[in-house]
């Protein structure tokens, strides 16, 4: 039987309850989200669970939504069955005054580098990482860049001295 | 102050009692191959501890992407896998087109095809007689890189430039291909399968080569998995996932082709799944032409689809229609408001799976655009790959893992 979204959806509400919502699903891909304290439970179930097998892990990375009270910063797992070949997307949401998310490294090999891109660009603390510290940022870095209070610089301003570059 | 000390690294425990080198390989300078830095441990030469570092040359992409409307963030990709620039531009108008809806005609689809193959045997080719560089045979990477230089004539012709191609629109092509592209096409296709076998024949059975390449850098399926392999590497490792076959895009379910798997993920495996998938993209390029050239009179005039929203209007129509004019303006200045949703689209670039995360807000620029980077997922295993092995074998795993620093470091 081939795995659907219904079925996985199901499956997973059957499991959580109330702890998984918001299921949609766009461009074919199915997408929800888990509370914070439960994101490994939910990593665990759909890797360990027969009929589902999520075992690999394609991507982690944060989100922000600063006019979001509470819930300022995401970090969207995508997972994908190989065997069934479907893929799905899962959110969790933290306020950005304590972004603590458990990590997933044990679980994933993979993990630890993505969890550490998402510490480096969004603050987003990986309890439990063996090694989270900013990668592709230097080390003296004091703001998390990608949030959306960090603005691109002003592409009008004029008081750079930019003649090395031609725009001077 | 000792080198660990500045770098922030931790040493295994008792490192220097036990007497083993620290030894620095890398950083090299930016303009280099990449910028890789590794601070090893080594007893004699073989080695105890690796700890990689990267970002060297980080240039802030997602973040770029946010305040940029859709066709400029094509020229961004261009620079993350920049052996195969094309693949990342077809990625990205793929992304977009499955998020607009935008439905392509089968010739684009075809003619995305044969630049999107010839870039993989770009790639493929750079990165196995890189392989073949490092275990002391420069004679093959000399060699074939007249041959790439073909491809990159084929991309001129195609787009105006080489290497940061910036090939193609939303939509399709910005122009037709002429004759002298399918000429060059043609060319290409006559003399490289001569080139490909003697450069097999070069590598594949030559004794030196197999000794250093053979057991080097292996990974296991289960491993390679866990670690997110995707790619040639992981088909190396004998796991036959390609994105092409799985998630067809562009049309590849029209095409027949196989996908080459290894058996123990090792150099040589990643080298022969390399080699053989060049055998592929070059029978790929063979079908895809043939399909083009079956489109006649008008049907071969069609290059893009008709998507005014986002595809730039001919230049003598934005001077003499109005509609043009408007669209123009409203595209260059970007000022189309693109739908609300999210979506993840990938493709398999030339190191794997070359994935684009798109959020929108209903904004004109994205609100969040993350790539996921193969290199920059699997390079996290080479410690594992390289422990207790010799340190001129890590050197050859780096390359036959084709990293690309442009993409590790976004």
């Amino acid at each position: 039987m081939a795995l659907t979204n219904q079925y996985i959806q199901e499956k997973l509400q059957e499991k959580f309850g109330d702890l998984v919502s918001n299921f949609e699903e766009s461009y074919g891909l199915l997408s929800f989200e888990a509370t914070v304290a439960n994101n490994l439970k939910v990593l665990q179930f759909l890797y360990d669970e027969p009929s589902l097998q999520f075992q690999f892990l394609t991507d982690i990375c944060g989100v922000n939504f600063p006019d979001d009270a509470g819930r300022e910063i995401s970090v969207v797992y995508h997972l994908h069955n190989l065997a069934e070949n479907v893929r799905i997307r899962f959110k969790i949401f933290v306020p950005v005054a304590a972004p603590d998310v458990f990590t997933a490294c044990n679980l994933f090999s993979s993990a630890n580098w993505m969890e550490r891109e998402t510490y480096d660009f969004y603050g987003v603390n990986f309890v439990g990482h063996p090694n989270l510290k900013r990668i592709l940022n230097v080390d003296e870095m004091d703001y998390f860049p990608l949030r959306k209070e960090y603005p691109l610089e002003d592409q009008t301003r004029i008081d750079k001295d930019d003649e090395m570059f031609g725009r001077g | 102050m000792l080198a660990h000390q500045q770098q922030h690294i931790t040493l295994p425990e008792g490192s220097i009692e036990k007497q083993t080198t620290t030894l620095n390989v890398g950083p090299t300078h930016p303009a280099t191959h990449g910028v890789f830095q590794n601070i090893m441990e080594l007893d004699g030469e073989r080695i105890v501890s690796t700890e990689q570092t990267v970002g060297y040359i980080h240039r802030a992409f997602e973040k770029l992407a946010e305040r940029r409307p859709l066709y400029q963030i094509t020229p961004i990709t261009d620079r993350l896998n920049y052996c195969s620039s094309p693949i990342n531009n077809m990625g990205w108008h793929l992304t977009c087109e499955k998020f607009l809806g935008v439905q392509t005609p089968k010739r684009v689809d075809y003619l995305r095809v044969i630049i999107m193959e010839l870039a993989r045997i770009s790639d493929h080719l750079i990165c196995n007689s890189i392989v073949g560089v490092d275990t002391g045979a420069y004679t093959g990477f000399l060699y074939v890189m007249q041959y790439r230089e073909l491809i990159y004539e084929i991309y001129e012709e195609v787009c105006g430039s080489r290497l940061t191609t910036n090939i193609g629109r939303i939509g399709g092509f910005e122009r037709n291909f002429t004759n002298t592209a399918f000429e060059k096409l043609e060319k290409f296709l006559k003399e490289y399968p001569k080139v490909l076998k003697e450069f097999e024949n070069l590598f594949a059975r030559n004794r030196i080569f197999m000794e250093r390449t053979i057991g080097g850098g292996a990974i296991s399926a289960e491993r390679a998995l866990n670690y997110g392999f995707t790619g040639p590497n992981l088909r190396a490792a004998g796991v036959d996932y390609d994105v092409r076959v799985h998630q067809p895009y562009s049309s590849y379910q029209d095409f027949d082709f196989t996908i080459p798997v290894g058996k123990t993920g090792d150099n040589y495996d990643r080298f022969l799944v390399r080699n053989q998938e060049m055998w592929q993209s070059l029978s790929i390029i063979e079908q895809a032409y043939k399909k083009v050239q079956e489109f006649k009179g008008t049907d071969a005039e069609i290059f893009h689809a008709d998507v005014p929203e986002y595809y730039l209007p001919k230049k003598e129509d934005v001077y003499t229609k109005m509609e043009s004019l408007i669209w123009h303006f409203k595209i260059v200045m970007g000022e189309v408001e693109m739908p609300k949703g999210e979506i993840y689209n990938a493709v398999e670039g030339g190191n794997g799976e070359l994935g684009f995360y798109l959020v929108s807000d209903g904004g004109r620029t994205p609100f969040r655009l993350h790539f996921r980077r193969p290199c920059f997922i699997y390079y996290q295993a080479y410690p594992e790959l390289i422990t207790g092995g010799m340190l001129s074998d890590a050197i050859v795993t780096m390359s036959s893992l084709n990293l690309i620093a442009g993409e590790l470091d976004a």
